[in-house]
């Protein structure tokens, strides 16, 4: 047995390396982990905080009406009443949230090719849909010399 | 809209591959390795004594490639900082995360440690025979431990072949699971099959077994040795076999796609015949598989000369691992040349200079030859001829 | 009527003594937490999309693209326009993700429709299988997220995806996508593209809320998901999805 054991001794020796190496990265491991990991599932539940702390761009229309009373009111009765203020006039968020509003005034949208992204006519638009050919419906004249935005419809 | 490189439609963020040559070359190393162990458990373990000529020459092999392999992958991560997050979170749904445990058990308990039970004769001698920095090396590799009596080496014999028996099932495990990480993405047509980690195994043994058949000749001729005419005719049946089994699984796949001809079919029918015509149809099938089954299948059937023989061999191994590359680059490229909607396809440019470029993985291939030199250097590959005690293994 | 230091000093202890009774009754008896918490449990989140109303004027892209900084060149979210002829074999473009608008085509004699698409928040997520180390994630709420300072950059869960929409963000170097705009349905916002969407084609849902009109719905409407044979629990229902779409 002693024969035995001095004719195998040396293998406790890479045994050694890798219980040691095995300890260390143990040790490690402890220390690298983000802390919130495994709270809800496999992954760092900080992160979840972390994805909302993201700037809001888009202020939504139930900020925009809390000041623009009119816009909303004209807008409420006519074809636009579905139509978000953002989805027309770009992100608000920085004009809505600043101190003073007016030094961040939205710039005018651009009619000529705004109102045509939805209202140019097209196959694959739904058939109900108010759709031209603008060129041959205004013969060149901006949408707004005729309609109201707010409440388009003649 | 045309965008270049870009026919029909495909999804807009389908324009770029995501996986390019780095991961074209991984499958390819780690291949080589398992297919370098085959070889040498058929004589540890199967008893092939023709192929004892090559035995260590195939363990170095493998450890030279192994090193090596984490390099591509490192390279293509888009932060390499963080991959030891492998180690501290695996995913145990991602047969990706299996990589660093399989791995590291690979190297360690495996390779490593056959390697050391191996050449411990040999690293002994050399710990007390030579001086200076040389001897801190070799003192270093005995772990501390000179006992070389015939009893330990007997033990260290047992202990090894243990260790290989345990490393055949720790090769494929090393090289299949990336046939499962392709095999199982249900997304993706081109890859999704149960046949994935069979293929990608067995052409990794067909590729390992020609690696080694080639470093064996080439070797031989460097150091104007006789190359053993048993040993490489050996090698070259197993080479045969594995192959004949590894192109037959590649057929069915092919076939029994094309007779099902699902939703896919004729998408990557088209793919095939028009972006992968070069790389998989002539090059992989024709030039590195027909020719050299044929080649080989000929040595089996005809006796040729010694001469005759040994050129054949080389050039089907030559063929083989060429062939074996393209498997990987038609699997992995062509796998995101077609888009998932079916309706186009996008194209690859190969960069030359970049992280994941040309020069990288020429780089990255050459770096194993290098490694192999240097471990030829430090660890003797055959013995020596004046050398008496534990050399090989401990076998009367 | 004059008060004297001593009087108001008085009447300011009761005051304090009041409010901090009343703020430990509030503790005590649970009253209601302050208006901007949020239960993760209480939500299950998808979204509605209604391709009869799909007018494919891109204002969700763009919106999108501008809410959460998207590079040029990848998509969160993005509109096909199919043209689908008898055979039921559809041609579809998609010029730049429709972040311009598409060209106008006005030929009548085929079908076609736009269909807008984007994460589909699988319940199953393939991607989430895939990742190595726990960087992408199904959130307690049903949206699936990527942790950004955890992600290796390795890219299976862009292969994983059988929808497309992922891709490797070229500035962080991890894998990105549509988030449902965590960050604004967790304040009680909608999602970008449901704000800018002009016809109500795009609807955020939460299955959760009992008095959240997508029940009702979807007792009366058929609906589809996409590549339903992937049986990735796909959280986007699509209302009126023609069979050839991809």
């Amino acid at each position: 047995m002693r024969q035995f054991l001095r004719d195998s001794g040396h293998l406790i020796r890479p045994a050694i390396v890798l219980i040691v190496g095995l300890a260390a990265f143990l040790l490690i491991r402890t220390a690298l982990i983000p802390k919130a990991f495994g709270k809800y599932g496999h992954y760092d539940a900080a992160a979840l905080d972390r994805i909302r702390q993201h700037p809001v761009s888009y202020a939504g229309q139930d900020t925009c009406v809390m000041c623009h009373d009119d816009q909303a009111k004209a807008r409420a009765s006519g074809k636009h009443a579905h139509v978000a203020c953002e989805a027309c006039h770009g992100p608000q968020a920085a004009h809505a949230n600043a101190d003073d509003p007016s030094a961040h005034k939205p710039a005018l949208p651009d009619v000529a090719n705004l109102c045509r992204r939805c209202h140019e006519k097209d196959a694959a638009k739904p058939q109900g849909f108010p759709q031209v050919v603008t060129a041959e419906h205004s013969g060149g004249a901006l949408c707004t010399e005729c309609h109201q935005p707010h409440n388009p419809h003649l | 809209m045309m965008i270049p490189g870009v026919d029909g439609f495909i999804y807009p963020n389908e324009g770029e591959l995501q996986w390019s040559l780095l991961i074209v070359l991984y499958p390819y190393i780690t291949g080589l390795v398992a297919g370098a162990f085959i070889l040498a458990s058929l004589e540890r373990v199967f008893k092939v004594d023709a192929v004892r000529p090559t035995y260590r020459l195939a363990l170095l092999t493998a450890l030279a490639f192994l090193l090596v392999a984490p390099l591509p992958l490192q390279l293509h991560l888009g932060h390499p900082e963080r991959s030891i997050e492998m180690y501290l979170t695996p995913h145990s749904s991602s047969a990706m995360a299996m990589f660093g445990f399989v791995y590291l058990w690979y190297l360690m308990a495996v390779l490593l440690l056959e390697i050391w039970l191996e050449f411990r004769a040999d690293i002994v001698r050399m710990a007390q025979t030579t001086s200076g920095w040389k001897r801190l090396v070799y003192k270093a590799l005995t772990l501390g431990s000179m006992n070389v009596s015939p009893a330990a080496r007997r033990i260290d014999d047992k202990v090894g072949f243990a260790v290989t028996v345990i490393g055949i099932p720790s090769a494929f495990l090393l090289h299949g699971y990336v046939g499962f990480i392709f095999g199982s993405v249900k997304a993706n047509p081109w890859w999704s099959t149960p046949l994935m980690p069979v293929v990608f195994l067995f052409s990794a043994m067909a590729s390992g077994i020609a690696g080694v058949m080639l470093l064996y000749m080439v070797s031989m001729k460097a150091k104007k040795m006789t190359i053993d005419m048993p040993c490489v005719d050996t090698i070259a049946k197993y080479l045969f076999y594995t192959f004949v089994i590894d192109f037959s699984l590649e057929m069915l796949d092919l076939v029994h796609r094309t007779y099902e001809a699902g939703e896919s079919f004729r998408s990557l029918d088209f793919m095939v015949h028009t972006r992968l015509w070069v790389s998989q149809v002539i090059v992989q099938i024709c030039l590195c598989t027909l020719v050299p089954l044929a080649l080989l299948a000929l040595t089996q059937l005809f006796p040729f000369k010694a001469a005759v023989r040994r050129a054949m061999y080389f050039v089907s191994s030559l063929l083989v691992m060429v062939g074996i590359f393209a498997m990987r680059w038609n699997v992995v490229i062509g796998g995101q040349l077609f888009s998932k909607s079916f309706l186009g396809y996008t194209s690859f440019k190969l960069e030359f200079a970049a992280r994941e470029g040309l020069f990288t993985a020429i780089g990255l291939m050459i770096l194993p030859f290098v490694i192999f030199v240097v471990l030829v250097k430090l660890l003797p590959p055959w013995p020596e001829p004046e050398a008496t005690v534990g050399v090989g293994h401990a076998r009367p | 009527m004059e008060l004297s230091r001593r009087d108001l000093f008085a009447a300011g202890g009761k005051l304090l003594i009041l409010a901090s009774v009343g703020a430990t009754l509030e503790q005590i008896t649970g009253a209601a937490p302050p208006s901007d918490a949020y239960n993760l449990a209480d939500h299950w989140w998808g979204m509605l999309v209604d391709i009869d109303k799909c007018i494919g004027c891109g204002n969700c892209v763009r919106a999108c693209s501008k809410e959460n900084q998207v590079p040029a060149g990848y998509f969160r979210t993005w509109v096909e326009r199919y043209q689908v002829g008898e055979d039921q074999q559809p041609h579809v473009d998609s010029p730049n993700g429709d972040i311009d608008g598409f060209p106008a085509d006005t030929r009548g004699d085929v079908k076609s429709f736009f269909v807008p698409k984007l994460c589909n928040h699988c319940a199953e997520s393939p991607c989430v299988q895939v990742c190595p180390v726990g960087a992408t994630f199904v959130s307690p709420d049903g949206v699936v997220l990527v942790d950004k300072n955890y992600c290796l950059g390795c890219r299976y869960c862009i292969q994983a995806c059988p929808y497309g929409c992922r891709y490797l963000h070229p500035e962080t170097h991890t894998a990105d996508k549509c988030t449902l705009c965590y960050h604004r349905i967790t304040q009680g916002l909608t999602t970008a593209c449901c704000e800018a969407c002009p016809t109500g084609a795009r609807q955020l849902v939460d299955f959760k809320n009992p008095k959240d009109p997508v029940h009702e719905y979807l007792r009366h409407n058929k609906v589809q998901v996409l590549k339903p044979y992937m049986a990735t629990g796909a959280k986007v229902y699509y209302h009126d999805l023609d069979g050839s779409v991809r």
